[in-house]
């Protein structure tokens, strides 16, 4: 089982990421499990939801406080909340930043993860390009993609087109490509 | 027709109005009504709401042609109707719980039209209390959706079922059970009032009017009316109770009369929320005689009472309001 | 046909399968997203001859139910928590009058202090309501307990409650089959009411009933789901023919057979307990758990005949009856009558308190080395009870419970979860 934490602010479609990225998983047959932070938070609060994937049925209906991946969606949310908890050094960390870590104040950390397991997005950039609004969740499924290899680009583009249908999701598929080449880079 | 035979109930017991053409009499005139609250109920003598009830669903019967399901809500009506295993009802009739009649009589409504039975039509129908009070918040909420519902409350001002306690129908200065007639201000105190058929207006639906059993020919016509309309209608009955007003059985229509005289039930018909009619009175009687034939005011008369006197001069303003009002004294129009 | 979808839409598509025609709905946390997905179905027509009545409340939303029901049509609504208590008196009501209404909870706590999260204080709030009660244990068993209900429900003139976690399945994306139309249109004659408000059979329903037949009256709504024990089961079995799947029933055994002990439970926590069972089962513990599937009726007999062999039942319930200790661990004893077993009550999850692998394991531990006791609450921040116990016993003041804690845990750290559950190996 691989195991996904997203954390972002009401309103980044950190709900809507974890669902995607279960759909792609859904497409390439495996069973996923999305579900949000059960919470009644308004717009800008911090929010959590979650994502569980694997080969046979899954079961269990815990929140996730040991992920295999941690997904930040809005790199403010370092001073309020600790992404960071349950998550071994063997994991993945996808930071939506153009800063560096040190700007961050997590270069201390980030240090702890092995190369190719941490990585920054400019994913808001991106999505800012392609989508003509600084939605991050779409663009930095393309750059799990990458940095995990626990998905094809593909789904993750399916995933996209099945929940935004029409150009817009067009547009989120071509934000998760450019994600997606920049953390192969 | 020939000749206007005027249809004064004065000094009768009848209702007969057999004088008139066939076309102008009254559904219980008929030999074919259809006594939808048949004999052997269990209603006290002189009941108000067993009266107003027995025509009111027998015009809305005529007018539906037989079509019409009933929604009940709990009190008196319901318990003195239905005692198990009989029932007086001779029409598809359901009583639910004491405040959701209305919301009960829109899914009764909603069944009939997916199911495109469009000439079955609804009627819910309650007490004060279960109207004006406890069920007051599926009433609005049925008028507000427009539900194809007629909503007939029978107000007799206080919830007589459980043994005459106040309702927000119950006027000021008035004895019951929770308002007894003793301490500095005895009696129901004098709050801002809860006029639902006005508040029934505000919602802009299609019919609201008011009746009365001291004119059953006025009733009867208020039902039909509303019953060849759609959408959400609702008509208010005073409904004298001999038991919780202290009146005499015998005295049930000449207390309503009365009331309807002194202007403090003033009788109106509304469509979306503008005034259309209303009743003027022939001759205009003081509140005292209204009041002065129901034990639930004697403490108000009582020369010991140093409030008797202040009630009264308020309870004439308030009828003296409605005539205004609702312009209640103009000279009667053209006959 | 198989759907990655949100467990609320699931359900909402497999509502419209069943083709009511009347549905009204008060919209409440967690409920919103099925009553929203079957309010586009019938404006966007896929749900045709189906009429959607926003109403102004949730005593208003079961009272036109009864009303739509009564009068012939196929009728459905959905609540959760305190919109249960506010339809309470017709949820009485509906079962009074054998209207067979399908209602899906979606279950969660009752305040004060107010709370969204997932619970079954609700449920158990209405157990004795005259209801039938089914829990699902995952979002294609509420798909698959909807389309049952209805039929339950209309062939034993009885409404049924589908009881799904809030949130934990109501708002989980996950792989569920729906079925065809042809298939549910198979297995679900239309509605065809023994008795309907009809001008042309006139009848009066809801009569009030004296000492002389009340008794009698409430003697067969008890009859009647003495009944349902038996329909409930073979309606599972249908259902399995039908469509090739097990859902419903009355309980479910996993790896029960041989067990020392055994976990009872209801709902979506089941599966989280399977996942305990096989990770216990490979260390060499024989343990298994029994899935409740419906809780009214309760299936006394099945429950006795599964838990008779084990030396040791935890019933994880959450919910409690404050003043007394657990609900469907009473149940359970009851069954148990006469029997040896230890039956031990495992309070979980109140208010949506995370129910945790570590935190089970830790306890089954515990139960298998201790002797026996009886009330436990899992996870339960034992220093800020104990703090207020003692504030308590030092100064008598009357107040909330509630702004006391939330003091206290503010004071001691938000930390709610042992740290166990956060540094400790997953299965």
């Amino acid at each position: 089982m691989f195991q996904i934490r997203f954390h972002g602010r009401g309103g980044q479609g950190v709900v809507t990421a974890a669902e995607m990225l279960s759909v792609a998983a859904f497409l390439e047959g495996r069973h996923a499990q999305a579900f949000p932070s059960f919470g009644s938070e308004r717009t800008g609060a911090p929010v959590v939801s979650f994502c569980r994937i694997d080969d046979t049925e899954i079961r269990t209906r815990e929140p996730i406080l040991v992920p295999d991946a941690v997904i930040v969606q809005d790199p403010t949310l370092f001073h309020s909340v600790d992404v960071f908890q349950g998550l071994p050094d063997s994991g993945y960390v996808l930071i939506n930043t153009s800063a560096d870590y040190k700007t961050l104040h997590i270069d201390g950390v980030m240090g702890r993860f092995p190369p190719g397991h941490a990585r920054t997005v400019p994913a808001s950039e991106i999505a800012r390009v392609h989508v003509g609004r600084p939605l991050p969740n779409a663009a930095l499924l393309g750059g799990f993609a990458a940095v995990t290899g626990q998905i094809h680009m593909d789904s993750v583009a399916e995933a996209i087109r099945r929940t935004f249908p029409g150009p817009v999701g067009e547009a989120n598929v071509r934000a998760a490509w450019a994600a997606y080449e920049h953390c192969r880079s | 027709m020939n000749q206007t035979v005027k249809f004064y109930q004065t000094g009768t017991l009848t209702v007969g109005n057999r004088l008139l053409d066939p076309e102008h009499r009254t559904v219980q005139a008929s030999e074919e009504r259809s006594n939808a609250i048949t004999c052997g109920h269990r209603a006290c003598q002189g009941c108000g709401e067993a009266l107003g009830a027995r025509y009111a669903i027998d015009a809305a019967l005529k007018a539906a042609d037989g079509n019409l399901i009933c929604v009940n809500a709990t009190g008196c009506l319901e318990v003195f109707t239905t005692p198990y295993p009989e029932t007086s009802w001779q029409l598809a009739w359901m009583h639910s719980l004491f405040g959701n009649a209305a919301a009960v009589a829109a899914g009764v409504a909603a069944a009939q039209r997916v199911k495109g039975r469009n000439r079955v039509r609804v009627v819910a129908q309650g007490g004060d209390g279960g109207t004006t009070d406890i069920g007051f918040g599926c009433l609005s909420g049925m008028f507000e959706r427009n539900d194809d519902v007629l909503y007939i409350c029978y107000d007799n001002e206080a919830y007589m079922n459980t043994g005459v306690q106040r309702s927000s129908a119950t006027p000021g200065g008035a004895r019951t059970a929770t308002t007894p007639a003793v301490g500095e201000a005895p009696g129901n105190v004098f709050g801002t009032g809860k006029n639902v058929p006005l508040i029934a207006m505000a919602h802009n639906i299609p019919y609201v009017a008011t009746a009365s059993v001291a004119d059953l020919h006025d009733l009867e016509a208020k039902v039909t009316r509303a019953m060849g309309i759609h959408g959400a209608r609702y008509i208010h009955i005073m409904v004298p109770c001999p038991l919780g007003w202290g009146s005499a059985s015998h005295d049930t229509i000449r207390v309503a009369r009365l009331a309807v005289e002194s202007g403090l039930f003033p009788l109106f018909e509304a469509e979306h929320g503008v005034v259309t009619s209303s009743r003027p009175i022939r001759r205009k009687v003081p509140v005292t005689e209204y009041l002065k034939p129901q034990k639930r005011f004697a403490h108000l008369f009582r020369p010991d009472n140093p409030h008797g006197a202040d009630a009264l001069a308020r309870l004439q303003a308030q009828a003296d309001e409605n005539c205004r009002r609702f312009n209640l004294l103009r000279a009667e129009e053209g006959k | 046909m198989l759907k990655q979808i949100e467990g609320s839409h699931a359900m909402a598509e497999a509502i419209a399968l069943c083709r009511p025609e009347v549905i009204c709905a008060y919209p409440i946390t967690p409920q919103t997203h099925i009553v929203e997905g079957l309010s586009a179905m019938v404006r966007d027509g896929h749900l045709t001859g189906c009429e959607f009545i926003n109403v102004e409340s949730e005593f208003a939303a079961l009272s036109v139910a009864i009303g739509s029901s009564a009068a012939g049509a196929r009728t459905y609504t959905a609540t959760a928590s305190q919109g249960l208590l506010f339809m309470m008196e017709a949820v009485y009501n509906a079962s009074g009058l054998g209207l067979p209404i399908v209602m899906t909870l979606g279950n969660r706590a009752i305040g004060a202090p107010i709370n969204i999260w997932n619970d079954h204080s609700d449920a158990m709030s209405v157990r004795d309501a005259g209801w039938i009660m089914l829990f699902a244990e995952t979002n294609q068993e509420a798909v698959d307990l909807h389309i049952q209900a209805f039929k339950l429900a209309e062939e034993l003139s009885c409404p049924v409650m589908v009881n799904v976690d809030g949130f934990i399945l109501t708002h989980a994306v996950e792989r569920v089959d729906i079925p065809d139309p042809e298939q549910v249109d198979a297995f679900l004659p239309p509605f065809d009411p023994v008795q309907v408000l009809d001008p042309a059979s006139p009848m009066s329903m809801g009569a009030m009933v004296g000492p002389d037949a009340f008794m009698e009256v409430r003697y067969l709504a008890h009859h009647k789901q003495m009944q349902a024990l038996d329909r409930i089961p073979e309606i599972a079995a249908e259902f399995k023919a039908a469509f090739g799947r097990e859902s419903g029933g009355l309980i479910r055994c996993y790896r029960c057979d041989d067990a020392d002990t055994i976990v009872v439970a209801m709902g979506s926590v089941v599966g989280t307990l399977k996942d305990m069972v096989d990770t216990r089962r490979a260390a060499g513990d024989r343990i298994g758990v029994v899935s409740i599937g419906a809780f009214r009726p309760f299936p006394l007999e099945e429950v006795r005949n599964a838990l008779m062999g084990a030396r040791r039942v935890v019933v994880l319930e959450k919910a409690l009856a404050v003043g007394m200790g657990g609900i469907l661990a009473s149940h359970v004893r009851m069954a148990l009558r006469g029997h040896p077993n230890r039956v031990y009550t495992l309070i979980a999850g109140l208010g949506g308190r995370p129910i945790l692998q570590p935190s089970l394991n830790a306890f089954m531990d515990r139960v298998a080395a201790e002797p026996h006791y009886d009330v436990h609450f899992l996870d339960l921040r034992e220093d800020v009870v104990e703090a207020e116990i003692a504030r308590m016993a030092a100064e008598r003041r009357s107040g909330p419970i509630a702004e006391n804690v939330l003091r206290r845990v503010a004071a001691l750290g938000q930390m709610m979860l042992p740290d166990a559950a956060v540094t400790g190996d997953r299965p």
